[in-house]
Formats: C-alpha cells, structure tokens, sequence
C-alpha cells in the first residue's frame, strides 16, 4: 500500500514500527504536493524546510523512545491559524503580506504532539464562503471532479486531504466550512462544541460560532486529532475548562439502542433526490447496527440561514475592523488623508464576498435596525437552540445530509450569494446553537461522494466519534480515493 | 427593505470601504436580496425570547492581575506598513 | 433672561492595576512608545480578550463607597469606531448592563450646605492608545502603550447647576478613587480625565437645552474655566438668536475658548452589540462581601474620627480628610508632634494655601510630614517664635533643610531668642514703675532691664538683640 494510502493510524503505527522515518513520510507528501497541487491549489504556502526539520525532530523522539502517538505524522493546517514566520493569509490579499508574529493554539498544540506542518491550505477569504471561490489566491478544484468545487470555507483542507497531499487537515466551521466540504469531498470533518477547541490564534470571523476540528480520513483518525486539539486555554474566555476524553477509546462501543432523530425539515424541498437516497440507505445500515429511527422536527431550524446572515455578518463587520492598514496587512498606496487610508486599505485589501458581509453586519447593527435585525436574529438563535433541547430529550443523535446537494460546478454560484447561503441550509443551526457536528461519507450521487451529518449533544464527541467509527468499520466509502489521485 | 444606492454609500463609508460607483448597483441588488432573505425571521414570532448572545450559557472567567507579555515591539513591527522610533504611522490627524 | 447651567460629568478614571484589563501587558506610565503593547493590545489577528479579576474589583469597592448597585450579571459589549489609536476598530466597554448603576455622592457647596449628585453609572472599559503629532511630517505617530489600561468610567446625573459644583464633584470623586486605592489620581499623566456634558435652559424650564460634550479637561482649573467658558458661549449664542449644536468640544486653555473637534464632526453611529468573546460578568455576593470587607476608612467617617478624637471644627475636619494623602500627613504630624489643632492650622492654611499657589499635590510637596513636625514641636514648646515658624516653613519648602538645621544656618538662634524674650517679659511684669518711667521719657531705664537681662540670661543673650527685643516690647 503506498504510503499516502495510510490513514493517520496507519501512519503512526508504520513510524513506530520504524516501517519509515517521518523525513521519507514527510519528504513522500511534499513530492506529492509538488507533483499535485499545481491542479488542485489546495495550499496557499508549503513549508518543505520546516517541515523537514520538524521530522528530523520527530525521528530523534522516535528514536528516543520519547514520542507521542502521532509525533512524526504529517498535517497540514488551514490558513486561518496564525503560525509564527510563516505567511498567514485567511485567504485575503488584505493579509497576503502577513507573517504571523505568534503561534495559534491549535498549532502549538500540534506542534507540542510531533506533526509535522506541511504547509498552509486554501480557504475562502476570512473563511466566508461554501465554495473556496472567494479566496484570493484562487478557486480550489475538488480532486472527485475538476470542474467542480470542493466546499467552503475549508476547501483547501478537504481536497488537500481527499487527494492525499497531507494525510489530514485542520479546518474551522463557522456555518458548515468543515462539514460541508468534507461531504463534498468524502471526508470526515468534525466540528466540535463551541468552546471545546481554542480559538486563540485563529482569525476571528464570527466569534461566538467559530469553532476548529479537524478532516480526516477516518472517525478514528478525528478522534486521535480532536485528542491533540482539544482541551481548555486560559487565553480563550470562551474555551471551556473541562478535561478532554480520550476520544478513541470509546469508538467501539455498541450502536445498539442508539436512538436517531431524522428531523423532517432536513428532508424537505430543497433537497436532491440522489443525495436524499444515499441518506436513506445510511440510516438503513444504521438500523442494521441496532439503531431505532424517529422522526423529530426542529421547526425553527427553517430559519437558521436568515438568523445566521445577520448574526455571522454582525460579528464579522467588527472583527474585521482591526485590518485598517495600520498595524499590520495591506497598505494602499499614498493615501491621501486619514480616510482615505482607511477606505481604500479596506476597499482594496478585501474581495466582494467578505465586503458585502462588512455591510449587512454594519447595516444590521447600525441605529435603527438594531432591534429589528440584531436583536430579532439573535432572539430567533434562542428558538433554534431550544428546539434541538427538546429533541435531545428523547434522541441521542440526530441525522440527516450534510449538504443538499453534492459539489456544484466552479463559477455556479458565485455570482449570487443568496444560492451560495442555501449550501449550508442543514449546518448552520449546529453553530447557532454551538452543538457538536460530523459529515462522514456516506455513499454517492452521480460519481459524486455524499456526506451523512450527525449531529449530538454538548460535549458529546465522543459519542459522534463513535457513531462514526462503527458505520466506517461496516462500510468502505471513506476509503475511497478520487480516481487519478490514487 | 431595499438597500439603495445612498444608503449602499453610507453604509460602506461607516465600514470604511472603498467602493467604486461602477460597483454599488451590484451591491445594491445582492445586499437587498440578503436583507430579503434575513427577513424570513420576521415569519416567528419572538415577543417573549431571551436573546441568545453566546452558545453557552457560561460566566466570563477572571484573569489575575499579572504582568505576563514582555516587549515584543520589533518582532510586531516588523509585519507593519509604516513606522518611525518606535511608533506606527498614519496620515495626520487633526483633532 | 436668566439663565440655569445644567452639568452632567464622564470621569474617567484609570484603574491602578499593574496589568492591562484584558491582556498580561504591564500599564506602567512612561514607557518606550509601543513596549507595553502586546499583541492583544495591538489587535492581532486571532487574539482575544481574558478579563483582569483586579478591575472588578476595583469596580465593586467604587459601586460600595458610593452607594450603588453592583450588577449581578454585567454584560461587556463592543463600540465600533475607527481611530488609529484604536487598535481593534472598536473599544471593548459596557453598555446596557454595566458593573455599577445608580448611585450617589454629596458635595459641600460654598455657603456650607450639601447637596447630592446623582451617579447614574461607572462602566469597565477599556483606554485607547495616543496620537502623537509632533515631530513627523505630515503623519501622526501612534503610541499603543496605553491601550488597554483599565478604566472605569464614572457618568453623572446632569444635577450640577455651575462649574463650581462640578468641580466640587470631581474633587470628591478623585478623593474618593484615592481612598480607595482604586486609582492614583494623576491628572498630568491622564490617570483621572473628565469631560463634561453642558447646557443652558432659562431659569425655571424643565426641559434641558441641547448640550455639547466638552472632551478630556485635564486639571480641576480648567474644567471650572472650560465650562464657564462654554456657558458664556452658549448664553451668547441664544441671546443672539442662535441654536446650541449638540457636538464635541475642545478646550483650548491656552485661548481660553472651546472649540468643535474636526475628528468629531461626523455623527457617530457606534453600533454597540454584545462582545461575543467575552461571557458575561458575574458577580455574586461573596465577591460584594469580601469588596466590602477590603474598603478603607472613607472619608466621611474619617471626618467624624477626626473631629471627634483631634476635636477639629467640622470645617477642618472637612479639609483634611477630603484627600487621602492629605489626611496621612496631617495624622503623621500628629503622631510625631502632637498638638492636633497647631497641626491642622498649619496645614490647612500655610501648607495648602502653598500648594494650591504652586499647582501641587501633598504628594509632590517639597515639605515631608516629619520636617513640619519637627518645626511644631519647636513651636509648641515656646522655642521659636509665630512669625520664625513661618520662615523656617519657606526654607524648608526651599529644600533647606529641617528646622534645626536652618537655624544654625541662618544663625537665627532662636532658642536663645525666646529665652530671652520671656525674662523680658517677666521683667516688664515685675517693675511696672520702671516701665512707666521709660514710657514717659526716661530712657536711661533702658539700661536698668538690659543689666537685669543679661544677669538672668547669666550673660548668655546677644546684647544687640535684647536691646532691640526691649525696645519693641517697652513701646507698647
């Protein structure tokens, strides 16, 4: 098996079997990134000689006998995370100058375990986007079908992964950017509970949604990333000070008795026929594992994409005001007063997605449409969060598509947002409500993968993992590699 | 509610943004179109609703009144635009 | 048409933590421009903001000594602006739900009546860095050390009805922050600013004229002069027929006139909304009760202790617990030299009166409590006389010495001095009939009491000043 066929697992267990060094393993992804990624533009910057470094490091531990269970083990990481000396762009050209001058906790973290960063990936500019289209340094291609998109904001991280150009990858989720390309491109993406991963050092887009997890391959691989990343950070008000599981420990544990809600609005119109029928058939094989099924509603969900618009671009129209040309990012050229500095830094530095998002948020929180907009959207959050409370009364999980349809031709949607927004129609609710989300691969649509998204309690990642792992040991569409990419 | 052109303008002059005339007619359709869509809320009614600001219900944490950040000036400044002894540069203010 | 003045104060206050409200950076005063910034400070991207514990506390003793109610749950929220010494496009404060509301603080006016100012809020927020915009062509430098000092912001009722009351006002609030240790007061390096809210109404309206916003009034002077300046101003404008525009103000000391800020012109629309990276603030009683436990004496009831254990007029009293530190020295000088009364005496009238002259506080006064207890103690004794105190006072105020040392200096003697001013005195009061005869013309008599001087003094007084020491007191 070649080595880029290896999960996370298989790869730790290969570096500690000394079956190869990480440098081989390291100097393996590069070559693929070189030979790759030029199709693809899955990464904004590659980090070979770091990267080197850190595997030599690694080999030493491994040598040493002193190394963690993934130290060796290539990653590569989302361009949102600030990584010290090296260029962290959000996907903007706002930010195309920026070196970091401190280190994201998520990389640390990883940092800290042994992996090795392979580089920095694609992603929609300031992760505001369904389809990687609104990046600054390009579209990414989705490696099941070139012509297609690979989902957003997380692109970058979902093709890198789907065509093997890093074994996995971190992502963020603000409405669906980890989810939702990770159906797209037949991965596992988990977004963890609000506050279970730190958002220190990742650029703020919308600060009470935001969230980090890692796409893999595999549940079992997210399980052995989610160890690394999560955990409680005095830097992060919103980090939640409770001890972090071993989340592989509990993968096998019996699917008998679970109880899945289908809430019935994730299978109303809107939703494509092909993608409908592979749901259906992963609920069936659920059923086989001693799962029971109840249709649930969570009535207010309908209204997660209206509340979503308003609150995400609030938040964002202010965080994103700290880029003014001053301190840091792009300058534009001889400005000629203090507004015009302002003005143009921010006119020119930002693409059109990121800049209509600045003027809703303005526009909703601005005198006058306060109560109207604000307020109303974030009163409806409220309901939202209180339906998915009274289905967790009776179910443990609930189901349903990740995504209404299967990844969508590149320039299909850009040009009209409002059909960009319906992508993440069934994600969005999890991040109002700040719940736990997964997409696993679930089978395909017209030679397109299809993602099945279960979604849990609070802090109950464990349990996803879980219900992820055992689908994934009775079914072989996770192993999946797209044709060409082998 | 429809964004037109003017309010297009001062919206984007209170974000500070630089937009080009060319360009408002187009951000006039799609912001409109957004606020049409945001306005499906109005469908639910929410007279009673508490306000959901944050995903958890949690208390701010506290901080011990300790120095712990040492001077990094030239490491931040070197990712700046424009500085002088020590301080960032902008076009004159005038009070 | 007579005209009422309506005065409503924001003093902002920096809070003596010695980390910033949000970030581990130090806020020491004076640095290297932009060494005490971090990267919370500077708005990086990704960082985020952890709430400095001594801040709230500080904010719950401030609520407690004036009497407010401390929000059980307070809520930080974001106003959106763009500055360049604000770093983030926004300041991180409170809005709807701040840590303090309502409470209240008296004033003394000048005909000895009290009356009470209501406090309608103090809110944590955050400070902003400096614009700097000397020294480099056509740009501004910014200075980011300041940015994120803790401030508590302390908003008035409009209940003040002339500058004076308002500066009573602000005069008991930077007392009360010092007592409580909460703030070091310091107006020149901006620890305690003030802006003021000003408007006219004819007297006997209810409703309130439109008001401006004087900014950042820095000394208690000039606020009783910026806001005399803009009631005259305001007065003359509606006299002439003319509207007060509801703005922002500066005043210019230097002219003595307020002007509208150009960076202000533009209305602000600050589209405060709740800071999702902070949770909100809660504050449950134990938090209040151990405030409580942790407040110092206030002044109120250092004035009665003082009054009652010095037996001081309620008027002195009243002056020397107004400041913290005035009331340290003052007890200092009673502990080393006792007598309660001469101690409040001098420092009421020759120590102040010398510090109002200069612009100083107790805390800069060149004279240490120690140096005037040394000199009351002299006095009290009868060892030098009224009108040699106040000498000694000045050279010790020029850094002269201590009071024993001036003496020697200045060869002033004055032991010796008021030795022998007491034998004259006892002389004169033993041989009235010489006295007499001296009075009517006979001044040959002079020599009489000089003998007898020199006899009790055994010899040790300088003729030349018992001669001249007989001669003042003989002529009455």
């Amino acid at each position: 098996m070649p080595l880029h066929h290896k999960t996370l697992a298989e790869l730790a267990q290969g570096l500690r079997d000394k079956h190869f060094s990480s440098v081989e393993l390291t100097q393996h992804y590069l070559n693929r990134i070189a030979q790759w990624d030029k199709t693809l533009n899955s990464y904004v910057t590659v980090t070979p000689e770091r990267a080197l470094q850190q595997a030599r490091q690694a080999d030493a531990l491994r040598v040493k006998n002193t190394a963690g269970p993934l130290c060796g083990v290539p990653l590569a990481q989302k361009d949102i995370f600030c990584t010290h000396g090296v260029k962290t762009s959000c996907g903007s050209k706002m930010l195309d100058n920026f070196i970091a001058p401190y280190t994201a906790t998520v990389v640390e973290k990883c940092q800290e375990a042994g992996l090795v960063m392979l580089g920095k990936l694609n992603m929609d500019e300031f992760a505001m986007g369904s389809s990687n289209e609104t990046s600054f340094y390009g579209p990414v291609k989705n490696p099941w079908d070139l012509t297609r998109v690979p989902g957003g904001s997380s692109g970058g991280s979902a093709a890198g992964v789907a065509a093997r150009l890093t074994p996995a990858a971190t992502g963020t989720d603000t409405g669906g950017s980890i989810r939702q390309p990770a159906a797209l491109c037949n991965l596992t993406g988990l977004k963890p509970t609000y506050g279970r991963v730190s958002r220190w050092g990742m650029i703020a887009f919308a600060s009470s949604l935001d969230q980090a997890g890692p796409i893999t391959q595999t549940a079992q691989d997210a399980a052995l990333l989610l160890n690394i990343m999560a955990g409680f950070d005095s830097k992060d008000s919103t980090s939640l000070d409770s001890p972090v599981p071993d989340y592989t420990t509990t993968l096998k544990d019996t699917l008998q008795g679970l109880r899945i809600g289908l809430p019935k609005e994730f299978f109303a119109t809107g939703l494509d026929d092909g993608v409908a029928r592979v749901i259906d058939e992963a609920i069936t094989q659920y059923k086989k594992l001693g799962a029971s099924v109840v249709e649930i509603s969570l009535p207010t969900s309908q209204l997660s994409v209206p509340a979503y618009y308003v609150i995400a671009p609030a938040e964002c129209s202010s965080n994103l005001s700290r880029f003014d040309g001053v301190r840091f990012g792009y300058r534009c050229a001889n400005p000629a007063d203090l507004l015009d500095l302002y003005q143009r830094s921010r006119g020119e530095g930002f693409g059109a997605e990121v800049k209509r998002r600045i003027m809703i948020g303005t526009y909703a929180l601005s005198a006058g449409y306060y109560d109207a907009y604000y307020l109303k959207a974030q009163k409806v959050r409220r309901l939202i969060s209180g339906d998915f409370k009274r289905a967790f009364e009776n179910v443990d999980v609930i189901m349903g598509p990740t995504s209404p349809t299967t990844a969508f031709k590149l320039g299909e949607r850009s040009e009209d947002p409002i059909t960009m927004y319906l992508c993440d129609i069934y994600t969005i609710a999890v991040n109002l409500a700040g719940l736990p989300g997964m997409s696993i691969p679930a089978g395909f649509s017209q030679g397109l993968p299809v993602g099945l998204q279960i979604i849990g309690n609070y802090f109950t990642e464990a349990k996803l993992l879980n219900v992820a792992h055992r689908y994934q040991q009775v079914t072989d569409w996770h192993k999946r590699i797209p044709p060409g990419f082998e | 509610m429809t964004l037109d052109a003017e309010t297009v303008k001062k919206i984007a002059r209170l974000a500070r943004l630089k937009i080009d005339d060319q360009a408002i007619a187009g951000y006039s359709k799609n912001l409109t179109n957004i606020l049409q869509l945001v306005e499906q809320m109005n469908a639910v009614s929410t007279d009673q609703v508490e306000p959901m600001a944050h995903p958890l219900d949690a208390s701010q944490r506290l901080r011990e009144d300790r120095v712990t950040e040492v001077n990094q000036r030239e490491q931040f400044q070197s990712v700046a635009p424009q500085v002088q002894d020590g301080l960032y540069l902008v076009p004159k203010v005038i009070e | 048409m007579q005209w009422e003045s309506v005065i409503g104060l924001e003093i902002h206050t920096q809070l003596a933590t010695k980390s910033k409200i949000f970030s581990g950076a130090a806020t020491a005063f004076g640095a290297e421009p932009n060494t005490q910034a971090c990267a919370v400070d500077l708005g990086l991207p990704g960082v985020l903001p952890v709430l400095n514990k001594q801040a709230v506390r500080m904010a719950i003793k401030f609520g407690l000594a004036v009497g407010a109610q401390v929000a059980p749950r307070s809520v930080f929220a974001r106003k959106n602006y763009f500055y360049p010494d604000l770093p983030k496009g926004y300041q991180i404060s409170q809005y709807e739900l701040p840590v303090v509301a309502q409470g209240k603080m008296e004033i003394e006016l000048d005909d000895g009546s009290t009356k009470v100012i209501g406090i309608t809020r103090a809110h944590l927020e955050e400070d902003a860095g400096k614009s700097l915009h000397e020294d480099f062509h056509d740009m501004t430098g910014i200075d980011l050390n300041r940015a994120g000092t803790p401030l508590l912001e302390i908003v008035s009722e409009p209940d003040m009805r002339s500058a004076k009351e308002a500066v009573a006002y602000m005069k008991k609030i930077h007392s009360l922050v010092r007592y409580l240790e909460i703030c070091d007061g310091n107006m020149q390096e901006g620890s305690f600013r003030c802006d003021a809210n000003v408007s006219v109404r004819p007297v006997g309206h209810a409703k309130l004229g439109t008001r401006t916003e004087l900014k950042n009034i820095n000394s208690f002077r000039f606020v009783e002069r910026a806001i005399n300046v803009e009631i005259t101003r305001q007065i003359d404008l509606l006299e002439n027929g003319g509207r007060v525009v509801q703005e922002t103000r500066l005043y210019d000391a230097t002219k003595n006139e307020t002007r509208a800020m150009r960076s202000k012109e533009e209305a602000m629309d600050y589209r405060y909304f709740p800071d999702p990276d902070l949770l909100p603030l809660v504050i449950n009683t134990q938090d209040i009760e151990a405030a409580r436990q942790s407040l110092p004496e206030l002044p109120a009831a250092k004035k009665r202790r003082f009054m009652r254990e010095f037996e001081l007029k309620d008027y002195d009293a009243a002056l020397l617990t107004a400041d913290r530190d005035v009331a340290n020295y003052f007890e200092t000088v009673v502990r080393l030299a006792g007598e309660p009364k001469l101690a409040a005496n001098w420092i009421i009238s020759e120590l102040s009166g010398r510090l109002n002259k200069e612009d100083k506080l107790i805390q800069q006064c060149p004279i240490s409590a120690e140096l005037l207890a040394g000199m009351l103690q002299r006095l009290a004794k009868g060892a030098i006389t009224g009108k040699m105190a106040k000498d000694i006072f000045d050279a010790m105020w020029n850094g002269e010495g201590d009071a024993d040392t001036i003496i020697t200096k200045r060869g002033l003697k004055p032991t010796d001095s008021a030795a022998v001013e007491k034998i004259i005195d006892h002389l004169i009061a033993q041989n009235p009939a010489q006295v007499e005869q001296y009075r009517a013309g006979k001044d040959k008599v002079l020599g009489f009491f000089v003998g007898q001087v020199m006899k009790a003094s055994q010899g040790k007084a300088d003729p030349a000043q018992v001669n001249s020491l007989l001669l003042e007191k003989l002529k009455k």
